[in-house]
């Protein structure tokens, strides 16, 4: 029963969200696009932060999960189920195609991470840079996805409700991972893989575990992109860019740390967001190219600053709820 | 060459058998052919040289390694290419060179893994306090990050750890690297005390006065087959082993 209060507690909470932001369409795509990046964050950071392996190829099961999923509601766009009506019958449909893109992504972890995870540091980042572009290029070459030129057409199912469920859901598998055995197994592989094979972790199968998950939710991430996006195309979105973001995001907030990923995510992507406003407020039109072109420089400094003054990360491998329970403690 | 055997091996019911291994790293053969055993409640130590094949040895015995021949037992059971999770359990603890210990994790999560594939709760919080009793500073250290303690005490953690699997074999690897003498007597004599406990100990080193003065039987390893085996003692005394390893 206890378990099913937080699940219970985030619908309510969720729900009344969706009511209040149902106004402002620039609040809805701002709320989506922070959730799916707090999403590929928080699940890059169970690779990157908790088990201390290194990808920079998120985007690529990202990119698996956007177009599958989009592939499978087009198919399914048509059709209705008749004892539903049609908007929760779109809805059966968006998460059957969330799953679909989530498991493939989930599968190609699986195939990238069988023979790859043996690989160390550097090798392995090599490995998953260059599954990222192997992606890129099938599917600019492959016409029933649309080719370089994009596939449009999506349904818009996205919701900030459904986004933020997904955020609550993998942060509530990486807070119970984090306190479960499987937890201590990544961490064991993170701070000694020597070691950890010593105390009988059987690191390989831990890894590619790992690598799976991560790469579900990415899929899942990109299934919700490409539901409010109405064309997906494989360019930036998608790139390595794309990539690096999310790998900046999970070090700025602290690789290890959930609660650090989701506040870089949502820092990160609303900043360059914010500084547009703000320069518009300072005289400058959004239009004057000259002052627009600056945001990236500033957002890049801002970066090193970060990095300079504090290495770990903003949270470190801290969590937020750690602090939390560390203020209740005194008072038991 | 001609292998030496000095001195006579107290016989003892074998645990650990070790016969013709090999090893190679790529093109380079590490170990061409290593027999050797570790008998019941014996303490084992195999010296040599820098890049003899030492640590190659056990990380063969250990499964962290895939040997390229040869047979391994472990009572009386062939286990020669099973995995390191697969040892673990039938009663073989590897405490790596370079101590290995998870620096971020507190010396109690360490130990905790250590026990990381037993389920007996009972049986896991009595060798925890077997530990701390063996080495008391870990429990006045057990909240602490594993990084922030002295090389000593790390050795420790890692013995401590490996010892939490309740193994029959300990495999020690340079348990005197980096340590002062001090530090190096105790741990050398709390092994002792391990030892007399029941566990089996091979042990690698590369101070070979100590680890001779410690072991029931030791082996002489150069560059990658057998030299000569001897009790501890006889060892010690013989010339050759002076002049080679104890600088006399």
């Amino acid at each position: 029963m206890k378990s099913f209060l937080p699940v219970a507690v985030a619908i309510v909470v969720l729900g009344l969200l969706q009511v209040l932001s149902g106004g402002s369409a620039y609040f809805v795509y701002l709320a989506m696009l922070v959730g799916v990046n707090v999403v590929l964050a928080v699940s890059l950071n169970i690779i990157n932060g908790l088990t201390g392996q290194f990808s920079i190829g998120h985007a690529g099961f990202m990119a698996v999960g956007a177009y599958l999923s989009a592939v499978t509601s087009l198919a399914m766009k048509d059709f209705q189920l008749s004892f539903l009506p049609e908007a929760v019958s779109n809805q059966v449909f968006f998460v059957v195609s969330l799953a679909a893109g989530g498991v493939a992504a989930g599968l190609f972890g699986f195939l990238v991470g069988l023979p790859s995870l043996r690989l160390k540091g550097d090798y392995l980042a090599i490995v998953t840079l260059g599954f990222g572009e192997i992606i890129l290029v099938a599917v600019r070459n492959t016409p029933s996805l649309g080719g370089a030129l994009g596939l449009p057409g999506m349904p818009q199912y996205t919701t900030v409700f459904s986004v933020w469920f997904v955020v609550f859901l993998v942060v509530l598998l990486a807070r119970r991972l984090l306190f479960s055995p499987h937890g201590r197994s990544l961490a064991a592989i993170r701070e000694d893989e020597v070691a950890a094979e010593a105390m009988g972790v059987d690191t390989t199968s831990y890894k590619v575990r790992a690598f799976v998950v991560s790469s579900f939710f990415a899929g899942v991430a990109g299934g919700l992109f490409a539901h409010f996006q109405s064309i997906i195309t494989p360019g930036d979105s998608f790139s390595f860019v794309k990539s690096m973001e999310v790998v900046v995001m999970v070090v700025a907030g602290g690789l290890g740390s959930t609660t650090g990923a989701v506040v870089a995510a949502v820092v990160l992507t609303l900043l360059p967001e914010g500084m547009r406003s703000l320069f518009n407020l300072l005289g400058g039109d959004s239009d004057s190219l000259s002052i627009d072109q600056l945001r990236k420089p500033i957002f890049g400094l801002l970066l090193v600053i970060i990095m300079l003054t504090r290495p770990q990360g903003i949270f470190g491998t801290h969590e937020a709820w750690d602090w939390l329970r560390k203020k209740k403690e005194p008072a038991t | 060459m001609p292998e030496t055997r000095l001195g006579e091996r107290a016989p003892r019911e074998v645990l650990l058998d070790v016969k013709d291994l090999k090893v190679s790293y790529g093109a380079i053969t590490a170990l061409k052919g290593v027999t050797l055993s570790v008998g019941k409640g014996e303490i084992v130590a195999l010296i040599g040289a820098n890049g003899a094949g030492k640590t190659s040895t056990l990380r063969a015995v250990s499964g962290m390694l895939k040997p390229a021949a040869g047979d391994i037992t472990l009572k009386g059971e062939r286990v020669a290419g099973l995995k390191a999770h697969q040892l673990v359990p039938r009663g073989l603890a590897h405490a790596p060179e370079g101590r290995g210990i998870f620096p971020n994790l507190t010396v109690l999560e360490n130990l905790e893994l250590g026990a990381y594939l037993r389920r007996d709760k009972p049986g896991i919080a009595a060798d925890l306090k077997r530990c701390f009793g063996l080495f008391p500073i870990l429990e006045q250290r057990q909240a602490q990050p594993a990084g922030t303690l002295s090389g000593g005490e790390q050795q420790m953690l890692a013995i401590s750890r490996a010892l939490m699997s309740k193994p029959k074999l300990l495999l020690l690897d340079e348990p005197s690297l980096g340590l002062a003498p001090q530090v190096t007597q105790t741990i050398f004599r709390i092994l002792r005390e391990v030892n007399g406990e029941g566990v089996s100990i091979l042990l690698v080193e590369q101070n070979a006065h100590l680890a001779l003065e410690l072991a029931h039987w030791a082996y002489v390893l150069e560059t990658g087959e057998l030299g000569m085996e001897g009790t501890g003692k006889a060892l010690l005394a013989s010339e050759e082993i002076r002049k080679a390893y104890l600088g006399e």
